[in-house]
């Protein structure tokens, strides 16, 4: 660059950061100098700042205004602590009834858990995915910042250890976790994905409670969403995306990612 | 926590810009509710990324990706200027108030990207490079666009400074 010896053209560009006061000194004044001969391109950049300033006018209050109450709490971690025990509350209240009802029904049909089919978690798994994923608001019941305690309620409620997987290197932030009736009143967990421009993915886990099969991935597509699942030991995972936003290879490297981790 | 504090100072800014963006509080609002429960949701994705500085660039982005959404789901085409509730205390004289109507009026006019782009360089003072990342797009965009929504918020102003005599604006 020999800017010394011939000033670089200014363009348009130069007006704006000029309006915008973005040039760092020696081009700003090379612009000034420029813009002194040039009445039209002045009054342009005249009239720029000038809506700079308008703006400003009209919109600055609100920085002093008074924050919406709202605003704060939205501003706070997803559930005060009355708003989730009482949610809390009423889910456990309907798995009571939905497991008492499951064991009855069990007794009458004799039906072993076993005979539920493989066939029903992909389908389960995409109905929940298709629920929760577009929620803005509430998409989990318990955030990812209250990790520990998300781990130890659905180990609780789906009677084994389970931890939701870490899967940020492959793009993915948690966002938390939700509980979900099963089949037969069981109860099932569901963990929630999102990558930094906003797809999401969801990790079904339901306890199968049948002793430890292994099966290989397999996978379905049931509406608009694609489904990765496998048995493992007593749980039943599916890993679902929307077929658009996921090929079957990107849905597979995040499947085999939380396989690695169920199975260190 | 470090981050949330950080996110909590952006408020009074994703408020205004979303007041200057739509038009009116309670929507602008609601945009920024939603954009804070989102940003709470990733918070983590943005730490590691830039645990230094503000967040404001991402929770701009954030909130650029929603209402994008809304254009999309034909919510947000409406920008209604609420200039008829006198709710701004600092308008000092008539004059002023009579172009801070215009002013509302002539953004009304603008599609939204340009609007955007307008408020990100000329209310927010984002630099060109940041306002390109919150939107996505090459920084050739930005200049472009910025060079076009400001031409026609000119004309327009112009146009209402000139009695409303309609006039073509190229």
């Amino acid at each position: 660059m020999n800017s010394q010896s011939i000033p670089k053209p200014i363009g348009e560009d130069d007006l704006h950061a000029q309006a915008d006061n973005r040039l760092a000194g020696p081009r700003r004044a090379e612009v000034d100098d420029w813009l002194a001969s040039h009445a039209q391109e002045a009054g342009q950049v005249a009239a720029w700042r000038a809506q700079n300033a308008l703006l400003h006018r009209a919109f600055d209050n609100i920085l002093e205004s008074p924050l919406p109450a709202r605003l704060v709490d939205a501003s706070r971690p997803r559930r005060s602590a009355n708003h989730w025990s009482w949610r809390m509350a009423a889910v456990v209240a309907w798995l009571a009834l939905g497991g008492v009802a499951g064991y009855w029904l069990r007794g009458d049909s004799g039906l072993a858990p076993d005979s539920r089919s493989l066939a029903s978690l992909p389908r389960q798994a995409a109905i929940a995915h298709a629920v929760y994923t577009p929620e803005v608001r509430h998409p989990v019941e318990v955030g990812a910042e209250q990790e520990a305690h998300l781990s130890a309620w659905l180990s609780k409620r789906l009677g084994a250890p389970l931890k939701p997987p870490h899967l940020e290197t492959a793009g993915y932030a948690l966002v938390g976790g939700r509980l979900l009736p099963g089949e037969g009143g069981g109860a099932v967990a569901q963990f929630m994905y999102q990558s930094a421009n906003g797809q999401r993915l969801t990790l079904y886990v339901r306890n199968d409670a049948s002793g430890s099969r292994e099966t290989a991935f397999r996978t379905a597509q049931e509406g608009g969403i694609r489904v990765f699942y496998w048995l493992d030991g007593r749980f039943g995972y599916a890993l679902s995306g929307e077929t658009a936003a996921f090929t079957s290879a990107e849905l597979l490297r995040v499947a085999t990612l939380v396989y690695r981790q169920i199975n260190p | 926590m470090h981050s949330r504090d950080a996110i909590v100072a952006e408020i009074p800014r994703l408020r205004r810009y979303a007041h200057a963006l739509l038009g009116e509080a309670n929507r602008a609002d609601d945009l920024v509710q939603d954009t804070l429960e989102r940003a709470l949701s990733r918070w983590r994705l943005w730490q590691p990324l830039g645990g230094q500085g503000t967040p404001r660039a991402w929770l701009f982005a954030i909130m650029h990706n929603l209402f994008i959404n809304q254009l999309k789901a034909g919510k947000a085409i409406d920008y209604r200027p609420d200039d008829e509730v006198p709710d701004l205390p600092t308008r000092p004289t008539q004059e002023d108030a009579l172009g801070l109507r215009d002013l509302t009026r002539a953004l009304a006019t603008l599609p939204g990207d340009q609007r955007e782009i307008l408020l990100l360089i000329g209310l927010e003072e984002l630099s060109y490079q940041e306002a390109a990342k919150v939107l996505g797009v090459p920084l050739g965009t930005v200049m472009s666009r910025l060079s076009r929504a400001r031409a026609r918020l000119r004309g327009v102003l112009d146009e209402e400074a000139g009695g409303g005599i309609l006039k073509v604006i190229k």
